[in-house]
C-alpha cells in the first residue's frame, strides 16, 4: 500500500508536529500571563527578522549540524552515540592546543590545523567506547555517556591546573593569537556585496558544516564504506554473512562520528570565543541527538533540523532576554518541539497516513 | 527591505535616546541564574533593596549561553543602560573587549579585575572571611575533623577552601580538613542531593563541622548536616536562619552591597579596583539570634581578635590566587 508521498513524509509531518508544539507552548505562555502572539512574534523577529538574528541562529545551527551529523553517521551503523558532548569538548581541547602552540601565519592555515586536530581529538575520544563495543560488547550508550563525564573532569583539571594563565580567576585558556581568528559571516558576505551584521558569532565554520553535510551524504550513499555502514546498521548478521567485518565498521563509524563532533569546536572555540572555556559545548552534543532524530539521519534533514534548533535557541534567548518570560519556559518550548517531532512522531504520522490512504482510495 | 530596515533603525535610535534620558542601571546574572540561592541571588537582593529604597527601575538579564555575553553587554550599552553591573568572572574577557567601545558607559564587574578606564572591578577577599569561619569550625569541632564542600573545582572555590583550611590550622594545627568538590560540570552548582551525600560521607570520616561553598548545592549540605546532628557553615548570604541552631555561621560575601552601591552611585560610579575585605565589611562571618548559642564568648573573642589582626596586617591570610598554591591544603 502506498502510504503517503515523500514530501508529506519529509515536510508535512514535521511541520504539523511543530504546529502542535507551538500551540501547546502558546497555552503555557498564556497561562503564565504573557501574550503568546507577542512572544512568538518576538521569537521569530529575534531569530530571523534581521541579519543580526540570522547570525546567531546560524551560529547555533552550525554547532548542531556538526553534532547532528555525528549522531546520524553512528545511527546508520546502528550505534547510538550520545557522547557528542564529550567528543566536542575534547575537540575543543585539540583546537585550543593547536591554536595556542603553533604560530600560525594566516587564519586559513590555522583553520586546516584546527579542523584536523579537533577532529582527531574528537575521534580519539570516541575510539575507546567504540573499541569496547566492538571487542567487548560494552554497550555504546553507556560508555559514551560515561565518557562525557570523564571529558568534563579532564577538561576541568586541565583548565584549572595547566592551561589557565596564572592569576586569572577564569578557568579558561589564554586568548588565541589574532592570526587564528576566523572571518565572521558578516565579513565574508560583505566581501561579495551582501550586507550582513558583523557583530554576530557566525563564521566561516558554517561553510565547513555545509561541506560536511555533503561529504556525509557522499560517504553514506555513494561509497563502499557507507554501504557497509548501512548494511551493518540494518542487520549485523546479514552484514557479517556478506563479509563485512563488524569490528572494523564499528570503529570506522564511531571515529567518523567522533571526528564530526570534535569539529564543532572550530565553530564555538575558535570562531566565537577565541579561547577554550569550561562548558564550551553547552549541551550541543545532546541537541545533536534530537537534530539527527528529527532529520531522520539524512544530512539534508540534519541541516534543516539544525536551522530549526538554531532558531529555537536564538528566538528563545531573545525571549528570555527581553521579556519577563522566565528562561525555564524556553526550555519547555524546546522540549515540546523535541517531544512532538521526535518521540511522539507517530501521533501525527498515523492520522496523516490514514488521510492520505483515504484520499488515495477516493481517487481510485 | 532596506527601507524598512532604515525605518526600524530610526525607531531604534529614538528608543535609544529615550533610554539615555532615563539612564537606568542594568544587572546581568551569570549562567547560574537569578535564583541560585547564593551569588546571583545576593546581587538580586541588592538590586531589590535599591528599588524599595529609591523607587527606581532597572533592567536585568539572565545569560543562557556563553555566546550571549557580548550580545547582552553591547545591547544594554547601546540602549543607554548605565551603569551595567555583571556578576561573575566569566564576563571578564568579554568586558575587556566591549568596554572600550562604550567610553560613556560605566561597567561594574564582580569577582574579576578588568583594567579599563570605565570599569569598576570589585573583588572579594574570600580567603579572609573563610579564615574566620575556619577558626570557628575548628573551635566548635569535637572530633578535630572538619569538612569543606565546594561546587566546581575552579580557582575561586579553591580560594574559599584555602582560607578555610588556614583558619582551621591556625586554631588546631593537627586538625584534619576534608576537602571535596561536588562535580566538574555547571550542574555541580545546583545539586543538593549530591551535596547531602558528600556531607554524610564527610561525617562518616569524622567531620562534625562542614563548610559549603557550592551555590545551590550548599542547601543539601546544610540540610544533611542538620539531619545528621552536626554543624554546617553557609556561604555568600547569611544562611543561619535556614536551620536555626544547626548552622554554625555563614561566610557572608556582600555582593548585594556592591550592586546596591553601584546602582546608588549611578553614572558616577568610580572606575578602578575595589577590594572588598574584612576592613570594609565586604566579607564577614555572620552572628545573629539563630547561631548565638553556638558561638561561645571565647570563640567570638578569638575570631574578633584574628579579624583585627588581619585588618592591621599582623596576620596574613594566603590568597590562593596569587600563586596557585595553598600552604594549608592540597587540592
Amino acid at each position: 500500500m502506498q502510504k503517503m508521498p515523500p514530501w508529506a513524509d519529509a515536510l508535512l509531518v514535521p511541520l504539523l508536529s511543530l504546529l502542535i508544539a507551538f500551540a501547546i507552548s502558546s497555552v503555557v505562555i498564556f497561562a503564565i500571563g504573557e501574550n503568546p502572539v507577542e512572544a512568538m512574534k518576538l521569537m521569530v523577529t529575534g531569530a530571523l527578522g534581521s541579519s543580526y538574528g540570522w547570525g546567531y541562529t546560524l551560529y547555533y545551527a552550525t554547532n548542531f549540524m556538526f553534532t547532528g551529523l555525528a549522531v546520524a553517521v553512528a545511527f546508520h551503523a546502528g550505534l547510538f552515540n550520545i557522547g557528542g558532548e564529550g567528543q566536542a569538548s575534547l575537540g575543543g581541547l585539540g583546537v585550543a592546543l593547536v591554536c595556542l602552540m603553533v604560530p600560525w601565519p594566516h587564519w586559513s592555515l590555522a583553520l586546516i590545523g584546527a579542523v584536523v586536530c579537533g577532529a582527531l581529538f574528537g575521534a580519539l575520544w570516541a575510539a575507546l567506547p567504540a573499541w569496547l563495543q566492538a571487542k567487548r560488547g560494552s554497550h555504546i550508550v553507556i560508555t559514551t555517556i560515561m565518557f562525557n563525564f570523564i571529558a568534563a573532569s579532564l577538561l576541568n583539571y586541565l583548565l584549572v591546573n595547566m592551561l589557565r594563565p596564572v592569576g586569572s580567576m577564569d578557568p579558561a585558556t589564554a586568548r588565541f593569537p589574532a592570526e587564528t581568528n576566523l572571518p565572521g559571516l558578516g565579513e565574508i558576505l560583505g566581501a561579495v556585496g551582501i550586507p550582513f551584521s558583523t557583530s554576530t558569532p557566525a563564521n566561516v565554520s558554517l561553510f565547513l558544516a555545509l561541506a560536511c553535510c555533503v561529504l556525509v551524504w557522499v560517504l553514506i550513499w555513494r561509497t563502499r564504506l557507507g554501504y557497509q555502514i548501512r548494511a551493518f546498521g540494518k542487520s549485523e548478521k546479514a552484514a557479517v554473512y556478506a563479509g563485512i567485518r563488524p569490528v572494523r565498521i564499528t570503529m570506522y563509524a564511531m571515529l567518523i562520528s567522533g571526528g564530526l563532533a570534535g569539529m564543532m569546536a572550530v565553530n564555538n572555540v575558535m570562531g566565537e570565543a577565541n579561547r577554550l572555556v569550561l562548558n564550551s559545548v553547552e549541551g550541543a552534543g545532546f541537541i545533536g541527538i534530537a537534530v539527527a532524530l528529527m532529520g531522520r539521519s539524512h544530512p539534508f534533514g540534519v541541516f534543516l533540523a539544525a536551522i530549526l534548533f538554531g532558531f529555537l535557541y536564538q528566538g528563545g534567548a531573545e525571549l528570555a532576554l527581553w521579556t519577563k518570560i522566565p528562561r525555564e519556559l524556553i526550555t519547555v518550548i524546546q522540549a515540546l518541539v523535541i517531544l512532538f517531532t521526535g518521540a511522539l512522531d507517530n501521533m501525527v504520522r498515523q492520522p496523516v497516513e490514514w488521510l492520505f490512504a483515504r484520499a488515495g482510495r477516493g481517487a481510485k | 527591505m532596506t527601507l524598512t530596515r532604515t525605518l526600524a533603525g530610526g525607531a531604534a535610535t529614538l528608543a535609544l535616546t529615550a533610554g539615555m534620558a532615563l539612564a537606568e542601571p542594568a544587572l546581568i546574572y551569570d549562567l547560574g541564574g537569578k535564583f541560585d540561592k547564593s551569588f546571583n541571588e545576593a546581587a538580586f537582593g541588592g538590586a531589590s533593596r535599591w528599588v524599595t529604597e529609591t523607587g527606581g527601575t532597572y533592567k536585568e538579564l539572565e545569560m543562557q549561553s556563553e555566546a550571549q555575553r557580548e550580545q547582552a553587554l553591547r545591547r544594554l550599552a547601546e540602549t543607554g543602560s548605565n551603569p551595567i553591573v555583571m556578576t561573575g568572572f566569566a564576563f571578564g574577557d568579554v568586558l575587556g573587549q566591549v568596554a572600550p567601545d562604550y567610553p560613556d558607559t560605566k561597567f561594574v564587574i564582580i569577582d574579576m579585575v578588568v583594567e579599563q578606564p570605565n570599569v569598576k572591578s570589585v573583588v572579594f577577599a574570600e580567603e579572609q572571611g573563610s579564615y574566620l569561619v575556619g577558626m570557628l569550625a575548628a573551635m566548635a569541632s569535637k572530633t578535630d575533623t572538619v569538612g569543606f564542600i565546594g561546587g566546581m573545582d575552579i580557582p575561586l572555590i579553591r580560594k574559599f577552601g584555602c582560607g578555610y583550611a588556614q583558619g582551621v590550622k591556625a586554631v588546631k594545627a593537627e586538625a584534619n580538613v576534608i576537602l571535596n568538590m561536588t562535580g566538574t560540570t555547571p550542574a555541580a552548582w545546583n545539586d543538593p542531593v549530591k551535596g547531602g551525600e558528600l556531607a554524610k560521607s564527610q561525617k562518616s570520616q569524622g567531620a562534625d563541622v562542614i563548610y559549603a561553598a557550592a551555590g545551590g548545592t550548599g542547601m543539601g549540605v546544610l540540610q544533611a548536616a542538620a539531619d545528621e546532628g552536626i554543624l554546617s557553615i553557609g556561604v555568600d548570604s547569611n544562611q543561619n536562619h535556614l536551620f536555626p541552631g544547626k548552622v554554625l555561621t555563614s561566610m557572608v560575601k556582600r555582593v548585594d552591597n556592591t550592586v546596591f552601591d553601584a546602582f546608588t552611585a549611578g553614572e558616577a560610579v568610580e572606575p578602578g579596583i575595589t577590594m572588598a575585605d574584612l576592613s570594609n565589611d565586604g566579607v564577614a562571618y555572620a552572628l545573629d539570634d539563630n547561631n548565638a548559642a553556638l558561638i561561645t564568648p571565647e570563640m567570638k573573642a578569638a575570631v574578633d581578635e584574628a579579624a583585627a589582626k588581619i585588618k592591621s596586617g599582623e596576620i596574613k591570610v594566603h590568597d590562593y590566587m596569587t600563586d596557585n598554591t595553598c600552604p594549608a591544603a592540597s587540592f
